[in-house]
């Protein structure tokens, strides 16, 4: 469809272009994630001290901030399109060792590993993708069922071929400093990546045109379908996004700790849904933002690794982080409401 | 006599065993509203989705300014400038009123990989159109759908469709949900996208509303077409006893002063 932009300036009444009044800010969906985060964050610095606030504690939520918020940005498109995606504990964990059974066990260039690594998270997310949309069972379903045949097939294809369930693997200077070093001694490369990820992904949802196809499927899909929109496809390509960020941060773990287990990235699982629904994006899809996924992203690492700078027993970051989840989705909830109801100055008749 | 914009043909339509229409022959002109009419199951859904392309007729056919057409698809059927709007507006609750607009087609401006949606263009254009018919409340174009009442939802769906070229609106019972203003207003809507030369489709149970707007009545009663007459030809009455079955209402009327002089005695 050609539209043509030669169309006159809309005429009349058309409300000024606002700025940014606190009004608006309040009806954007990562508001509510935006006052988590600092309240978190103040919450931690007051209680952790100093040694919370300095470069090393920063350090600390950060790298685990990126690795989760790597996996949560496409997890959370996904969502936003109205599905989700459980498998991305196994994927990373297969990928992981994918990288580490191809370039250390088998001793192909760790390029090699790493290419078959990401391959397989996109064949898996594709497979995800295709019996969603071809068999209409809800994802959660599917990729429950992802999660866990692809955890045993990862542990038995690693008995089978290297007979145990940890591998080795010397990743060599190359891709070591492209993906698993600490800059400054502190900081993982994996912030870097992710990084242009939110640059990419927060591009596409919000600026580009395609970005409107993934809120409409996620909104109402009937409608989104008269409309012309590949509905199966928008899906096929988030579910395997959402498989490829795993996959990534599972070559990122194999290449920074020089190993992988078969366990590896189980946690993933809830803690990226964590992060995605505390960052403003509705479980039920057609709502959220890039910026607030980064949000609850944030939000969840400064609990979960500040806890250990204010001296508690770290038994108690868990209770934390469920009471600030449920906190946090009464409040998105409250935000969205005001977001519906809003209409512009003016006056009401009887 | 003009050609229809679309005609159907003695269409018949059967699922397995059932048949839910048989020998139905319509026009649809421009610049007229033809109010379809019936009782719930008498087969007024089934002849909106043959129109609309979801279904395909059994026997008969259709004819688009007087070629035969099929429609496979609602993509088909939209080419030829068909447009559906369901009862809800079918839109999106939670996207801004520019963006929902423009959902499969939108505006871009820049180039190459920094091509990007084009917010104040789909925003002010959404607004533009849904203010020509009428809805002159709505003034920005990042508010999100949801806060729309359901008579500008409709407004919204019918703007989108007029704005994309639709030559004939499809309109499946828009006045169904909503109150007495609101549906007053959707009724003035179809009045000014009817003076733009649109072909209107009205589905109703609400006599009243296609007495209204209707240029043309066609009343379905188990999926045959009881009476087809123009404007002025048949009072309310008629009308409602066409749709409840005959001499149904009249019966039942009576049957029921009956019970209230029983009960009076």
């Amino acid at each position: 469809m050609t539209t043509t932009h030669v169309a006159a300036p809309p005429k009349p009444r058309v409300a000024a272009p606002s700025g940014m009044s606190i009004g608006d800010l309040a009806r954007r969906p990562e508001t509510g994630a935006l006052i988590g985060t600092i309240s978190v964050f103040v919450f931690f610095a007051i209680f952790g001290g100093g040694q919370f606030l300095s470069a090393g504690g920063a350090a600390s939520w950060l790298n685990v901030a990126a690795e989760l918020g790597i996996i949560a940005i496409p997890v959370g498109l996904l969502m936003i399109a109205g599905e989700l995606d459980l498998s991305v504990g196994s994927v990373l964990a297969s990928s992981s060792m994918t990288v580490a059974i191809v370039s250390g066990y088998w001793g192909a260039p760790v390029i090699v590993g790493i290419v078959a690594a990401l391959l397989l998270g996109l064949v898996v997310g594709f497979l995800n993708g295709l019996l969603v949309t071809r068999t209409g069972v809800p994802s959660f379903i599917v990729t429950l069922a992802t999660l866990f045949g692809l955890s045993g097939l990862t542990l038995g294809l690693s008995r089978v071929i290297t007979g145990t369930t940890s591998v080795a693997l010397d990743p060599g200077p190359q891709a070591k400093q492209l993906l698993g070093t600490l800059v400054a001694g502190k900081f993982e490369v994996a912030i870097f990546w992710w990084i242009a990820a939110i640059v990419v992904i927060g591009w596409l949802l919000h600026f580009s045109p395609w970005g409107n196809w993934v809120f409409a499927v996620g909104g109402d899909k009937e409608s989104a379908r008269t409309t012309g929109i590949p509905v199966q496809g928008v899906k096929i390509a988030l579910f395997t996004a959402s498989a490829f960020g795993a996959a990534v941060v599972g070559v990122i773990q194999s290449i920074l700790y020089n190993s992988a287990q078969v366990a590896n990235g189980q946690s993933f699982v809830f803690n990226s849904i964590i992060a995605v629904v505390i960052g403003g994006v509705l479980l039920t899809g057609g709502y959220g933002s890039v910026v607030g996924v980064v949000l609850g992203t944030l939000t969840f690492s400064i609990v979960s690794q500040g806890i250990y700078y204010t001296g508690w027993n770290s038994d108690w970051a868990a209770l934390i982080l469920g009471v600030l989840i449920l906190a946090a989705v009464l409040m998105n909830n409250t935000f969205r409401r005001m977001a519906l109801s809003y209409a512009p100055r003016m006056k009401k008749k009887g | 006599m003009v050609t229809p914009l679309l005609e159907l043909r003695d269409v018949c339509k059967s699922f397995g065993a059932t048949d839910v229409l048989t020998d139905i022959s319509l026009r649809v002109h421009p610049g007229e509203v033809l109010c379809l009419l019936g009782d719930n199951g008498a087969g007024k859904s089934t002849l909106i989705k043959i129109l609309s392309g979801v279904h395909q007729p059994t026997t008969g056919r259709i004819e688009a300014n007087g070629e035969a057409v099929v429609f496979r698809s609602p993509r088909d059927a939209s080419t030829h400038g068909i447009a559906t709007v369901h009862q809800f507006g079918g839109t999106f609750p939670l996207m801004t009123i520019g963006r929902s607009f423009f959902v499969g087609a939108e505006p871009t401006k820049w180039r190459g990989p920094f091509r990007r949606f084009d917010r104040k263009f789909a925003g002010g254009i959404a607004v533009q159109e849904m203010q020509s018919l009428g809805i002159t409340r709505v003034t920005d174009g990042d508010r999100l759908v949801g806060g729309l009442s359901g008579g500008e939802r409709q407004a919204l769906a019918i703007a989108r469709a007029v704005y994309f070229g639709a030559k004939l609106l499809i309109l499946d019972e828009p006045t169904a949900a909503l109150g007495v203003k609101e549906a007053a207003h959707v009724l003035r809507i179809i009045m000014q996208a009817r003076q733009k030369g649109i072909a209107v489709v009205l589905v109703t149970h609400h006599v009243t509303h296609a007495m209204t707007v209707g240029d043309h009545f066609a009343v379905l009663i188990r999926g045959a077409l009881a009476a087809d007459f123009r404007k002025g030809e048949r009072s309310r009455e008629e009308i409602t006893d066409l749709m409840a079955g005959g001499e149904a209402m009249a019966e039942l009327e009576a049957e029921i002063e009956s019970y209230t002089k029983e009960g009076q005695l």
